[in-house]
This record gives C-alpha cells, sequence and structure tokens, in this order.
C-alpha cells in the first residue's frame, strides 16, 4: 500500500527543474504526509515490518547482480518523518531567507534534489543502492554549500565537502567490494542473514565493518574528516539547516545503524566506531566553547552531537542512538534557522556584534531559547529522553560515561553562551541593533513549529511508556523498551544545569570574567579556538605535499618522460645531419668527383670525338657487350639460387 | 545485405569525400551540409547493426570474406563481435557530433578538412571491422595520414611538432607489429603450410612460450603507444592541445580505444601464454598512469592538458580492468571505453566551444563564468560528474566494475586506482571552480555568450547518454557478454601452459573468476 506513497515522493521530488519554490514545497509537503501515513501504517501493525520491495534489476553480470529497490522498516519511517518534516520547514522558511536571489529557482531545484536522493537513501533496499544515493547527497550538498560562488570561500568549502567525504567514500567503496566478495550480496537481509549464520569471519566482518563506517565518519564529518562541516556554513543557512545539521550528515548514523549487524558481530569494528564518536564528542564540544561564529558554534555543536550518537551505536545500543538522531534533527535544525533568522536581521555571523536582541525578535529568541533547553538536555524537552538514553548506554565502560557526561556539561554551558551572547545583555553594536528585525511569518512560522517538536518529540520515548518507540528504535527483533535510569538522569540535569549556571554567569552577569578565563587557559583557548590546528595540519602533511609531488610529476613529465623523446629526435636529427654531411660531402663529393673526372676526361677525350660513325659503333658494341656480361652473371646467379632452392 | 552492410558503413565516408569532391571549394556552408550528411547516415546505418545484430550468438557476425590477394592468402574479411559494435556505434555517432561541432571553428581550407574527418572514419571503421592482419594493419596506418592533416594543418601553434610526434610514436609502434604480422604469417605457413592473415585462423594456433612473448611484445607495444599507457604517453597532451576540437574529440574518444581493442582482439587471443605473463607488467602500467595522470593533470594550466591527462588516467583504469581477466573488470574496461568516449569527448568539446569565443584554453585566463554562463557551466558541470564517475552517470557504472574486478584480481592495485577517484575530483573541481566560480575578473569574459542551438544539439545527445549508460548499463552489458566471455575462454587456454611453466599449481579450479567459473566453456580450444 505505501508503494504508492514512494511513488508520489519519488516523482515529486523529482521534479526538480521547477521553476517556481510552491511546486517543490508542494511536493515535500505530500511526501511528508505520506511518510506520516507509512509511519502509522507502521505502528497500526504492531511494529512489523512493511516492506516494499520494487526490485529492478540494472547491472547483471553472470553472479554479479545489482537491484534496486525500496523497503521500509521503523527506523526508515522515523527518517522519512525527520527528513521530511525538515526539509518542509525549511522550504517555507526558505522563501523568506532566500527572497530576492537571483537564482532562486535554482535554489529550490537543488533543494529537491537533495531531498529526494536523501529518500533515496532512506528507502534504498540494499548497500549499493544506499552508496549510489549517498554520493548524489554529497553531490548536491556541493552544490548547496557553493551557492554563492562569487565567494571563495563558498566554492572553496563546497569543494572541501565534496573531496573530503570522497575520501570516506572510498573507504565504503572497498567495503562494498570486500561485502561483495565475502558475502555475495549487496541486499540488506542477504547481508544480514549471512553474518548472523556465523558463515564468515569475524575478521572479515570486522574489515566490512570498519569500511563502511569510514564512509559514515566522511559524511557524518566525524574525527578526523570532520574538517568540511565548519567550512560548510559557506552555504545559505537553511542549507546548512536541512543538509548539515539535521538529514545528510545524520546519513552516516543512519548507515551505522543499518550496519549495525557487523558491528554487533565484531565487537572491535564496534569499539572502533564508539571510540571515534566519543572523540569527536569531546574534541568538538571543546572546540564549541570558544568559537565566536554563531553558525560555526552550531556546526561544531552538530560533530559533538553526531559523535555522540555514532558512540551509542558503537556501544551497539540501536534505540539511544537512533532516538537521539530524530530529536537532534529537531531542534538542530530548529537552532540552524533561528540562527538564520538572527543573521537575517544584523548581516553578521558573529556573535560579539550582537546582543540585546530577544527584545527585537522575540519569536525568534524564544524558539532558539527552547533549542538550547531541548539540546542541553533539560526536563521534559526532547534531547533530555535522548541523551539519557544514551549516557545510560554507556553505563559499564567507566571513560565513555564520564567523558560522555563531560560533554553534556560542556553542550550546555556553549549553547547557552551562546545564547546568552546573542540575545541577552547590551548592544554590542548599536548600528546592527537598530536595524534589526524581526523575520517575516514565512520563516517564524517553521520555527515555532520545529519548536513544538523540540518540546514534544522526545515523549515517544519516555520511560514506562510503551509508544512508538518500542517499534521503531528495535533492533533484530528485540523491542526497545526504555527504561528510566533515574541516576542518569539526575546526574546529566544537575551536569547540564551547571553547564547553563556557569554560561549565566559569565556571560549574563559576567560575575566570571571570560576574558580572564581566556587568559588563564590560554594555551587550551588557542588550542581550541585554532579547531585543533587540523586545517593546517592537513595543509602541511596532505595538500602541500601532494601538489609539490603533483608539480614534481609534471616537471619529470615535461622534462625526463618527454625530455627522453625529445632526446631521441635531437639525436635522431644529429644523426641526419651527420649523414646530411657525409651525403653532401663524400657520397655527393664522389659523385661530384666522377662529374669532375668526366669533366675533364671529356675534354681530353674530346679529341677522341672525331665524328666519324665507325668509332660511335665501335663504342656501342662495346658497351653492349659489357651490359651483356653483367646481365648474364646476374642470371647465373639467381638461376643459382633457383637450383638451390 | 548482412554481408554487405559492414563494407556499406565502411566505405560510405569515402564516397562522402568523392562527394565533396564535386562541390567546389568555396561553397563552404554545402561542404559542411554534405559533410554532416554523410556521417548522420553512416550513423543510421551502424544503427541498423543493432538491430540485426544477434545479441547471444558467439563468434563474429555480419562477415564477409573475399580472397583480395590470394598469393599472399590475404583476404578481405570483415566481421564484428559486441565489442567491436559498440565501438564502430560509438565512432559513427562522435564522428557526426564532432563534425556538427566544427561549422564555426574551421576557417580556412574547409574542404580538406572534411576530406580528412570522413576519411578518418572509414579508417577508424576499418580497423574495428577488420578480422585480416593485413587489412587491419592498412586501416591501422590509413588512419594516421588524415590525424597527421588534421593536427598539422588545422591545429594550434606548436601543431607541427605535435604532428610529427603523434606520427612518429605511432610509426615505431606500428612498425614492430608489422614484422610481428609478418614473424605470425611465416609461422602459420610452417604449421599449416598454407599462407594466410586471417585472424581467425591465426587465433588459437599453438605458439611457443618464447615466440608469444615476442609477439605479445611487439603487438602490445603498437597498442600501449595508442593507447597510451605511462610512460608512452608524451604525444597525447601535445596532440590534444594541438589539435582542432573535432581532431581532440576523435582523438580521445575513438583513436585511443584502439589500442585497448587491439589487445583485445589480437594480443590476448592469440597469445594467451603471453598475456599471462604480462598481466603483472601491464597492470603496474595501468595504476601508474591512472595515479600519475591525475597528479599531473592537477597542475596543469592549459584546460584540454588537464583534459588529456585525465585522459591518461582513464586509460589507465581501462587498462586495469582488461588486464584483470574476469569478468566485472573486462566488461567494465569495455563499458569504460565508451564511457570515456561520451565524457571526455563531451569535454573537449566544451572547451572547444569556450575556445572558439575567447581562443585562449587557459584556466587562468577564465573566472565566474558560472554567472556569465549559466547553461553552458550546467552541461559542464554534468559532463565533468560522469568524468569523476558520480553515481548516476555512466562513468560510476564502468568505474565500479573494474575496481570490483580489480579487486578480486589484485587487492592492492585496486584500492591505489580507487585513490584515483578521489584526485579525479580534485583536480576537476578545482579546474571548475578556478573557470566558473567566483566574480567575473577579466573583462574579455563580460562579453561571452551561452551556447547557441547549434552547440546544445551537440551536447545533448551526449547527455542523454551519459545518464542513460549511469542509471541503466543492463542493456549494454548483456550486449557485450557473450563476446567478453568468448576473449575470457581463448585467454583461458594459455593458463595450463604458464603454470606448467613456472611450476603453479592451482588448488582451486583457478583463481580468477571464481564465480562465473560455471559460465565460461572453453569455446576457444579449437
Amino acid at each position: 500500500m505505501p508503494l504508492l506513497a514512494f511513488a508520489v515522493i519519488i516523482f515529486f521530488t523529482r521534479w526538480k527543474e521547477s521553476l517556481s519554490s510552491y511546486i517543490s514545497i508542494g511536493a515535500i509537503v505530500l511526501g511528508w504526509l505520506a511518510s506520516i501515513w507509512i509511519m502509522i501504517e507502521i505502528v497500526s501493525h504492531g511494529g512489523h515490518f512493511v516492506n516494499v520491495e520494487r526490485a529492478f534489476s540494472i547491472v547483471t553480470l553472470g553472479a554479479f547482480n545489482l537491484q534496486l529497490g525500496f523497503v521500509v522498516d521503523p527506523v526508515a519511517a522515523m527518517m522519512l518523518i525527520v527528513v521530511t518534516t525538515v526539509s518542509a520547514c525549511v522550504q517555507i522558511y526558505s522563501i523568506g531567507y532566500m527572497h530576492g536571489d537571483p537564482r532562486f529557482s535554482r535554489y529550490f531545484a537543488y533543494l529537491s534534489l537533495f531531498t529526494f536522493s536523501m529518500l533515496g537513501l532512506v528507502l534504498a533496499n540494499n548497500f549499493f543502492l544506499i552508496f549510489i544515493f549517498w554520493e548524489l547527497v554529497g553531490l548536491t550538498s556541493y552544490l548547496l554549500i557553493g551557492f554563492w560562488f562569487e565567494k571563495k570561500s563558498a566554492s572553496d568549502a563546497g569543494k572541501k565537502a565534496f573531496i573530503t567525504t570522497k575520501i570516506g567514500d572510498l573507504g565504503f567503496l572497498l567495503g562494498l567490494m570486500l561485502m561483495y566478495l565475502w558475502i555475495g550480496t549487496f541486499d540488506y537481509d542477504e547481508v544480514f542473514a549471512v553474518v548472523n549464520s556465523g558463515a564468515v569471519e569475524t575478521w572479515k566482518l570486522t574489515f566490512i565493518g570498519i569500511c563502511i563506517f569510514c564512509g559514515a565518519v566522511g559524511k557524518s564529518a566525524q574525527f578526523p574528516l570532520h574538517v568540511w562541516l565548519p567550512d560548510a556554513m559557506e552555504g545559505p543557512t537553511p542549507v546548512s539547516a536541512l543538509i548539515h545539521a539535521a538529514t545528510m550528515v545524520a546519513a552516516g548514523v543512519y548507515l551505522v545503524a543499518k550496519a549495525m549487524t557487523f558491528y554487533v558481530a565484531s565487537p572491535t569494528a564496534a569499539m572502533t566506531v564508539a571510540w571515534i564518536g566519543l572523540w569527536t564528542s569531546f574534541f568538538a564540544a571543546s572546540i564549541a566553547l570558544v568559537q565566536n561564529d554563531i553558525k560555526r558554534v552550531l556546526a561544531f555543536s552538530t560533530l559533538s552531537q553526531l559523535g555522540y550518537m555514532i558512540m551509542a551505536l558503537g556501544l551497539t545500543n540501536f534505540g539511544a542512538g537512533t532516538f537521539h538522531l530524530m530529536t537532534h534533527a529537531f531542534f538542530k535544525a530548529l537552532l540552524f534557522l533561528g540562527a538564520g533568522s538572527v543573521i537575517h536581521a544584523v548581516h553578521t555571523n558573529d556573535i560579539n556584534l550582537m546582543g540585546g536582541l530577544l527584545k527585537k525578535m522575540k519569536k525568534t529568541g524564544g524558539t532558539f531559547f527552547v533549542a538550547c533547553l531541548a539540546i542541553a538536555g533539560i526536563f521534559p524537552l526532547a534531547g533530555f529522553w535522548s541523551k539519557d538514553e544514551i549516557i545510560a548506554a554507556t553505563a559499564g565502560h567507566p571513560v565513555f560515561m564520564v567523558v560522555a557526561s563531560l560533554v553534556a556539561f560542556m553542550t550546555a554551558f556553549y549553547m547557552f553562551r551562546l545564547f546568552f551572547k546573542t540575545f541577552t545583555g547590551e548592544p554590542r553594536d548599536q548600528e546592527k541593533y537598530d536595524h534589526a528585525h524581526e523575520s517575516p511569518n514565512t520563516m517564524t512560522y517553521p520555527l515555532i513549529f520545529l519548536a513544538t517538536l523540540a518540546v514534544c518529540a522526545g515523549w515517544v520515548g519516555i520511560p514506562g511508556i510503551k509508544g512508538y518507540s518500542s517499534y521503531i528504535f528495535a533492533y533484530g527483533g528485540h523491542a526497545h523498551i526504555p527504561h528510566a535510569h533515574w541516576d542518569v538522569m539526575i546526574i546529566s540535569t544537575v551536569l547540564a544545569l551547571m553547564g547553563i549556571g556557569l554560561a549565566y554567569m559569565m556571560y549574563y552577569k559576567k560575575s566570571i570574567s571570560a576574558d580572564a578565563m581566556a587568559e588563564r587557559f590560554g594555551f587550551l583557548y588557542r588550542l581550541f579556538y585554532n579547531k585543533y590546528y587540523i586545517d593546517e595540519l592537513y595543509d602541511v602533511v596532505l595538500i602541500q605535499p601532494c601538489y609539490k609531488f603533483a608539480r614534481f610529476l609534471w616537471s619529470f613529465d615535461a622534462n625526463v618522460v618527454d625530455g627522453l623523446v625529445n632526446l631521441q629526435a635531437t639525436i635522431t636529427m644529429w644523426l641526419s645531419d651527420v649523414k646530411y654531411w657525409i651525403d653532401q660531402n663524400i657520397v655527393d663529393g664522389i659523385v661530384n668527383g666522377f662529374g669532375l673526372f668526366f669533366d675533364s676526361a671529356s675534354s681530353a677525350l674530346r679529341k677522341i670525338q672525331s665524328g666519324r660513325l665507325a668509332h660511335y659503333l665501335l663504342a656501342v658494341v662495346f658497351g653492349l657487350i659489357l651490359i651483356g656480361l653483367l646481365a648474364t652473371s646476374n642470371l647465373f646467379n639467381w638461376t643459382l639460387i633457383r637450383v638451390g632452392q | 545485405m548482412d554481408n554487405m552492410i559492414l563494407t556499406i558503413i565502411t566505405f560510405l565516408p569515402v564516397l562522402g569525400v568523392l562527394a565533396i569532391l564535386l562541390i567546389p571549394k568555396e561553397q563552404v556552408v554545402s561542404i559542411r551540409h554534405t559533410t554532416l550528411f554523410f556521417t548522420l547516415v553512416t550513423f543510421v546505418a551502424s544503427l541498423c547493426l543493432i538491430f540485426r545484430f544477434d545479441p547471444v550468438a558467439t563468434g563474429m557476425q555480419f562477415e564477409v570474406n573475399i580472397p583480395w590477394i590470394e598469393q599472399f592468402g590475404i583476404g578481405y574479411h570483415l566481421g564484428i563481435d559486441s565489442i567491436s559494435l559498440l565501438l564502430i556505434l560509438l565512432t559513427t555517432f562522435l564522428t557526426a557530433i564532432a563534425t556538427l561541432s566544427t561549422f564555426k571553428a574551421v576557417e580556412h581550407s574547409h574542404r580538406g578538412f572534411y576530406i580528412s574527418i570522413l576519411l578518418l572514419e572509414t579508417g577508424m571503421l576499418g580497423v574495428f571491422a577488420a578480422l585480416d592482419l593485413f587489412m587491419f594493419y592498412v586501416f591501422w596506418e590509413i588512419m594516421l595520414v588524415p590525424m597527421y592533416f588534421l593536427i598539422g594543418i588545422w591545429g594550434g601553434t606548436r601543431r607541427i611538432y605535435a604532428a610529427i610526434k603523434f606520427v612518429l610514436f605511432t610509426m615505431i609502434g606500428s612498425l614492430l607489429m608489422l614484422v610481428a604480422i609478418l614473424v605470425i604469417y611465416f609461422q602459420y605457413h610452417g604449421l599449416n603450410g598454407e599462407f594466410t592473415t586471417d585472424l581467425i585462423k591465426l587465433t588459437g594456433m599453438p605458439l611457443a612460450r618464447d615466440m608469444q612473448m615476442w609477439l605479445f611484445a611487439a603487438f602490445g607495444l603498437a597498442f600501449i603507444i595508442k593507447v597510451p599507457m605511462w610512460p608512452f604517453h608524451t604525444w597525447l597532451p601535445d596532440a590534444h592541445v594541438e589539435a582542432p576540437t573535432a581532431g581532440s574529440v576523435i582523438l580521445a574518444g575513438v583513436l585511443l580505444k584502439m589500442g585497448v581493442y587491439g589487445f583485445l582482439r589480437f594480443c590476448l587471443p592469440m597469445f594467451p601464454i603471453a598475456t599471462f605473463e604480462f598481466i603483472p607488467i601491464i597492470s603496474i602500467l595501468a595504476v601508474i598512469g591512472i595515479i600519475y595522470g591525475a597528479l599531473v593533470a592537477m597542475v596543469q594550466k592549459d584546460i584540454k592538458s588537464l583534459v588529456a591527462f585525465s585522459s591518461v588516467s582513464h586509460m589507465g583504469f581501462i587498462m586495469l580492468g582488461m588486464m584483470t581477466l574476469n569478468l566485472q573488470g573486462m566488461q567494465g574496461s569495455i563499458l569504460q571505453m565508451i564511457n570515456h568516449g561520451i565524457s571526455t569527448g563531451a569535454l573537449f568539446l566544451l572547451v572547444g566551444m569556450i575556445y572558439e569565443r575567447r581562443h585562449t584554453r587557459m584556466i587562468s585566463e577564465y573566472g565566474g563564468l558560472a554567472s556569465q554562463m549559466p547553461v553552458y557551466s550546467t552541461f559542464f558541470m554534468i559532463v565533468l560528474l560522469s568524468s569523476i564517475g558520480v553515481p548516476g552517470t555512466n562513468g560510476f557504472v564502468g568505474e565500479f566494475l573494474i575496481l570490483l574486478g580489480a579487486w578480486k584480481f589484485n587487492a592492492v592495485y585496486a584500492i591505489l586506482a580507487a585513490t584515483g577517484v578521489v584526485f579525479a575530483a580534485c583536480y576537476m573541481l578545482w579546474m571548475y571552480q578556478r573557470v566558473f566560480y567566483g566574480k567575473v575578473t577579466n573583462p574579455a569574459n563580460q562579453t561571452l555568450t551561452d551556447m547557441s542551438l547549434r552547440e546544445k544539439i551537440v551536447l545533448v545527445p551526449l547527455i542523454i547518454l551519459i545518464f542513460w549508460i549511469g542509471v541503466y548499463p543492463k542493456p549494454l552489458l548483456n550486449l557485450l557478454e557473450p563476446s567478453v566471455k568468448a576473449v575470457m575462454a581463448q585467454v583461458e587456454v594459455g593458463r595450463a601452459e604458464y603454470n606448467a611453466y613456472h611450476g603453479i599449481v592451482e588448488s582451486v579450479a583457478s583463481e580468477i573468476e571464481l564465480s562465473d567459473a560455471e559460465n565460461v566453456k572453453p569455446e576457444g580450444t579449437e
């Protein structure tokens, strides 16, 4: 039955050439309704898998068969809702935000193409198909980051994003090949059946798991391939909200969730995933503490939260990871759209130039506050429930537990630092403040809608209530039943409140001087502020040597390889010259010598030329005899050869 | 009809040459239209091949075999399998497109130009259709002449150097090939007491291992130069940069494929033992070519030479795929030949279009074209994506199959080759950024006009093919399968002897092509 819905989604969102934003929005709203319908179907069937497959073979090569098909399982249905909801909000929001842009319709075309690819990614029924859509979302991300291509920084950022994620995709691609060679199929169900049967050695599964995770590292911007995401903020802010906060970057998490079977089967791969997730969440949170660009703070916060999810999945807690994926999508999209609204009003990204905006932008400020509470994990907002589950998932791993809690504290701190600096206090730039105004309705309504979700989305996971979540976040037939972890809840709330409190004292009451803190921890501050110098490191260690090597090869090519060819030519020419000289002076010399000889001889012989016929006749006969002799000797030789054979 | 059709297709362009000769050379427009007409008719005729082609039959089709110079056993022998069928289609298609693209580009000696194009087409078609070594050699050499003129007369500033380099490089290879052909000729005579140059008869002739090695080397060198593989590639950038647009399109699209085709049609089937011996060398050269070409492309200042070096890289992929000797790799390799012809051909066409407007190809001269020429930059982006193998475009399918095959064959090569994909993204996107993004800074670019209708007509068919092969390559792959399996079976013959020579005892039936082993019947063992 939902087949029709897919047709609608695929068909409408493919209308990327539409010139009007309305077509695009209409399509996505239809898609949204359809995905809600799918969700209701799933829930009403008690969470049984609703499979819809349209297998369509594109490549058959002997035993190698690639099929395209779509499948919905509960997680996919959840992702559908997330993608379509955020996408719809962002598109409506964009009407206001992108108003007056010369490439307005192209923007919506790209957005639609993105949504289509993202939905395809979510619905794919095999790893190969997911890879195809995976690359397509990467491509649309490239196009949208570099949307304002007149700016060099924007086109640089697009290129960086594309190439960095491509490196991760390389790992994914290798994982796919290994999967084909060792397992023999790409189809989810078949792959999992083989893995679960234990027919494949664990080390192979570890290998495949890590390779697939490489793809997720690239796409979800985990360390060490995280460098593209902060730069990606050069794109239009709604794009950042949609692609670089809520959906595309979550695709990596989604992929890890889909490939969960590998990580269950291979603890080594799972721990790799968990450690990278943990490190990223800490690393990014520490950078977010000191950044001054409103979007960059949010970008690093995204990194950190994604790290959280990846970590939960690495600890093979499927439910926690995917649950946080959903809640995070809503409140992070809200944060970005709120930030976009602020930027729209004051035309700067620098929070040092903002302040006191709450008075002028009540709706934006209010929703932003809600989102901050949600991400900090304050009861009863969405983030509270999902973050709890993640921290609870770390039980039994002390290091994880401590660091994850620390990150929760840092998150609360930097989010409220952002909030206080932007919306409260005295305006630091009076001129910008005077120009600030609340954004139009097309921008604020999506904010309010998302704020509602940021409050409520977590309720599906309230412990003790047998809600949707038990089906949606279930893995491998084990229903996901949230337990109440009172201890964790209390600790994390306290930590979050401490973070908020610290931010309040530093940036609202100013009872603790932020500058003094920065002075005191100068080294750390600089380290964090410069993002651990990772970009510079890559530049020195990877990019420059690569470029230099390329230049070296080029000069090698031009001078050595081509040089040899030209040298050969020169030698040949020189030899030809030598031969020419020989020809001119020796061979021709001989000829000319003959000429000279005959010349002189003829003048001598002239005396013989008597003019008498008899003399001539004699000469002719003599010559004929000579020729005849020569000819017969040749003939003789020739006959000899024939006989010899 | 069926045995005439190949002859007709091959020599239709010559008919076109005669027709053009009848037109006074001042009537430039009618010369153009006549050429276009004949290239289109050839294309349509070659399309007929598809409909009459039996996709399941093995062996050659549309064969025609008439004794030609009987004393020497030389026959007029044409015939195609699905590999040559696709290459013939590519040839006729690209020639028609290239002809259409030249309407404004040629500035003098129009008649000579179009005659060269048509003669070149006959040469190329003959190479792909010939089943007689002598005929193959004749077509192979004939082709050089019009190409020499195309580069040398209608080329850029260093055209003479480029043209001579191109011809000399190719000649060196083909002379060795000629010697090798003669050796085979006498060998066959020694064995069977009959003189023949017929490929079908010569294939499967039992030759001693050492003899095969020498012959493979001689043929192989000719083909490697043509491909071109590192380190014999240096004629390519020069030839590409100097050649007129149509010349570059045909050169990249078709001529380079002849080297690979030569391997498939001659080296592999005739010298199976040597094939196994040479696999390591050729595949290493291929991998070097992939990475080397990509890195050197990165630092090029001229768009055309960037594309030329990207060809070196792509051709490395194709050769690597072929050397895997498994179904995925070889199918991918042949598909990638078609893909490379389409996407690189399209890239050269696109570069030619701005060259016609600005008379420069230097990347630094441009910038900000995306706002000045939005349609053009969109087309460029699509072709570029196909060239770097983004899923949904043709390049991805080919590259993926090649990598899959390569992985089965040697994982290290596959990983190295796969990094080439990343480098490709680097140099292409960087070039795109410098040419299309940013603000228009060079005042000369402010008056640029977007694509004309004719230019769109030139590119749209290529774009359609890019997406079609990218989304649904199955028909092509199915078409290729029997022919590829036939070649594989012919090569398989050499494995036993290769193993015996090296003392390899295989526990498994064969390390290559485990999963497809049951499908491959040793047909070529007669």
